[in-house]
């Protein structure tokens, strides 16, 4: 009950809202039509500008620099990383997530997360594995073992949405620790854990429990739905992870996404070594056989792993029958941007620009004229090695999606002539 | 003007990005009587026919040489004399693409810029996104006759899989002799169609015939489908295309033999453990209590 006071302290609604919803309530019940408009809160998008009309908020300029902070953070230097990750998520489902502080409540704001970072984790990590364990009734079970399918894992989650009782930070920590003592020794360890409620229902000293995770080298990182906890900052310093505690349900989802691309490699964590991998073909279409992942005959598709001839539905995967790890050419691939990043661009003020011969009156990449409608030069970037010019929208789209830059590609690197010469 | 209305008028509206192989090395190497002019003649019938099929539809044109790559048409931005400013532009190109390129192309047939096309056309179809929710559905129709340049290997994967994030499907219409692996691959993953005519004297027909349907239509044809894409990799050291290799844990580098240090990131491998030891007897221990 202590808990539930400080949440509604903590958190709290903007307090026009709150008198603006009492008016409403007034009435009774609303409208349908009424209650999106509550939900999605459009007014707290506007501003009044100086001759007092209503604008949206430009979010363009400030969603720049908050993509430019991160990339910064990200390719400071060329450093190596983890690719091959073996991740367990740990959800806290215990009563605490029943709170209705996040719309509809923190659990199914959390599932719905995870389920986002679940398929960009794969997206960016083809390699990698995850699992889940959920924290309830003051014990920790493992929801779904370490695997590589995306849809298997959102399956279970979403088929066991129900919380109760205490979460124990320990168990949790206990178990993930034994089952990824099991992996081999080149992956990654790593936990990420939603934790929403506001203490640790512990049987022992969890205090061994985290210097157990330093030693096993595991990677804990913690984002917190409602306050900051004092052990689970200690538990982030001490294991080299992150800590977060979320604000809103648009700053959550910033948090859990922030794990998703490999995080900088610590040398000692993890033993380089090489993996043996086959490399299946499709089996061609009209062929009838049994799969060994479902054990049922399928007409067409699939893929026969090299070594034992069994038949797998899907890559990456395990090969049920011998063990060896099954990749394509293409979920290498992948990974190879993580790996050879483009360099960050650079802004270019309109000043500059005036006086610069480089006076390119569209985007390079989409065309967008970068002039206003008052023939101002708008905001844009420039490549340090092509020096074409780029819009905002482009540079994002470029370092977060394409990773390749149009204007590097798009010119030969054995040419030694200068590509903006007119 | 409601949400009910807002879907109907764009399903069938398309927007197309052509890529043009504008390789001189390449036109001058197709030693039947199909040329380069030939050629265009084909592909302006063919983008006509597309503006024709709904007047929302629109074409972009993009020209990939050898030393560059530029867009050379866009149907909302000029809308009279259409075949005239392509020509124009086109011509343009392909005079700057050769003033810019170097005599070095000793061996074979250089690549075209393929990746740096591919990165220009998905930064457009970025671009009609953005536009808002009303936009017509994006194609990437590659028409490609220049074999894939090895370097460009991890670009064009890139781009590739940028493509599939935002579910544009990719198209390849390859005109040369041979197959394009990298085609082949953007296809089959972007879910577009791959196509390698036989009789290039009635290209016009094999682009109107497969490429010309928007996207909604398509599910309700037959189209040509994939004949089997090769997903094996071929190693770093010796460039043989292997069933089972080994690959290095920190960089992924693909090796034919087990090594004690990987030739590209340096690292010197661990001891023994060849196999992945993970082993499908997994112990499940309950949580202590």
């Amino acid at each position: 009950m202590l808990q539930k006071d400080i949440n509604g302290g903590g958190r709290g609604f903007n307090r026009d809202e709150e008198e603006e919803e009492d008016e409403e309530g007034n009435r009774g019940d609303r409208d349908a039509w009424e209650r999106t408009y509550t939900d999605e809160r459009s007014w707290e998008a506007l501003q009044e500008d100086e001759s007092g009309l209503l604008r949206p908020i430009d979010n363009k300029a400030l969603h720049h620099a908050q993509y430019r902070r991160r990339l910064r953070t990200a390719s400071a230097v060329r450093i190596q990383k983890g690719l091959i990750r073996y991740l367990y998520v740990i959800l806290d489902f215990s009563r605490a997530a029943t709170e209705m502080d996040y719309k509809p409540s923190r659990m199914a704001v959390m599932a719905k997360q995870v389920e986002a970072f679940i398929r960009e984790f794969f997206d960016q990590n083809p390699l990698s594995q995850i699992g889940l364990v959920i924290l309830k009734d003051g014990v920790a079970h493992c929801l779904t073992d370490l695997a590589g399918s995306p849809e298997a894992h959102i399956r279970a989650l979403m088929g066991k949405l129900e919380c109760s009782g205490d979460a124990s930070l320990q168990n949790g920590l206990d178990l993930v620790n034994e089952l990824l003592n099991q992996i081999p020794s080149y992956g990654h360890r790593e936990v990420l854990i939603l934790y929403s409620a506001l203490c640790t229902c512990d049987p022992g000293d969890i205090m061994e429990t985290i210097q157990k995770c330093k030693k096993s080298k595991i990677r804990c990182s913690v984002i917190g739905i409602s306050a900051e906890l004092y052990i689970c900052k200690y538990l982030c310093q001490e294991t080299g992870g992150l800590y977060y505690v979320a604000l809103d349900e648009l700053h959550l989802k910033e948090l859990v996404l922030e794990h998703a691309p490999p995080p900088p490699a610590i040398a000692e964590f993890a033993i380089s070594n090489l993996i043996k991998m086959g490399f299946p073909q499709r089996a061609a279409e009209g062929v009838v056989s049994i799969c060994s992942c479902h054990k049922e005959a399928k007409v067409g598709g699939g893929y026969t792993c090299p070594r034992c001839k069994a038949r797998v539905c899907e890559l990456p995967t395990e090969c049920r029958i011998c063990g060896l790890t099954l990749v394509s050419s293409p979920h290498l691939a992948r990974s190879y941007h993580h790996l050879f990043p483009i360099t960050p661009f650079n802004d270019l003020s309109p000043s500059v620009l005036r006086y610069s011969q480089n006076s390119a009156k569209n985007c390079f990449g989409c065309q967008q004229s970068l002039q206003n409608p008052g023939n101002q030069r708008v905001s844009c970037v420039t490549c340090p090695n092509c020096k074409h010019i780029f819009c905002l929208d482009c540079d994002i789209y470029i370092h977060e999606s394409l990773h390749n830059c149009p204007g590097c590609e798009s010119f030969k690197h054995s040419t030694n002539a200068v590509p903006m010469e007119e | 003007m409601t949400s009910v209305s807002s879907k109907l008028p764009t399903d069938d509206v398309s927007l197309l990005v052509v890529i043009i192989d504008t390789n001189p090395l390449f036109w001058t190497t197709l030693n039947s009587n199909f040329g380069f002019s030939e050629f265009l003649s084909h592909v302006l019938s063919f983008l006509n026919s597309i503006l024709l099929l709904n007047q929302l539809n629109q074409v972009v044109v993009i020209a990939t040489g050898i030393s560059w790559c530029d867009y050379v048409y866009d149907s909302s931005t000029c809308v009279s004399k259409r075949a005239e400013t392509l020509l124009d532009k086109l011509e343009e190109f392909v005079e700057k693409d050769e003033s810019l390129s170097t005599e070095d192309s000793a061996d074979g047939v250089a690549p075209s810029l393929l990746s740096g096309s591919l990165s220009m056309a998905l930064c457009y179809i970025q671009r009609v996104f953005r536009s808002g929710s009303l936009h017509p559905q994006p194609r990437i129709l590659c028409l490609h006759g220049s074999p894939d340049g090895p370097g460009q290997y991890v670009s064009v994967m890139n781009a590739i899989f940028s493509a599939q994030r935002s579910m544009v499907p990719i198209d390849s219409c390859v005109i040369g002799a041979q197959h394009s692996a990298f085609l082949q691959q953007a296809s089959y993953i972007t879910g577009g169609v791959y196509m390698k005519p036989e009789h290039f004297d009635g290209l016009f027909q094999y682009l109107s015939t497969v490429f010309a349907t928007d996207l909604h239509s398509r599910s309700f044809l037959q189209l040509p489908k994939p004949v089997g894409v090769d997903f094996r990799a071929s190693c770093f050291c010796h460039k043989n295309t292997i069933n089972t290799g080994y690959i290095c844990s920190v960089c992924l580098s693909i090796f034919c033999k087990h090594q004690k240090k990987c030739s590209t990131c340096g690292s010197i491998f661990g001891q023994a453990q060849l196999q992945d030891s993970s082993t499908p007897d997994k112990k499940r221990k309950t949580p202590s209590q």
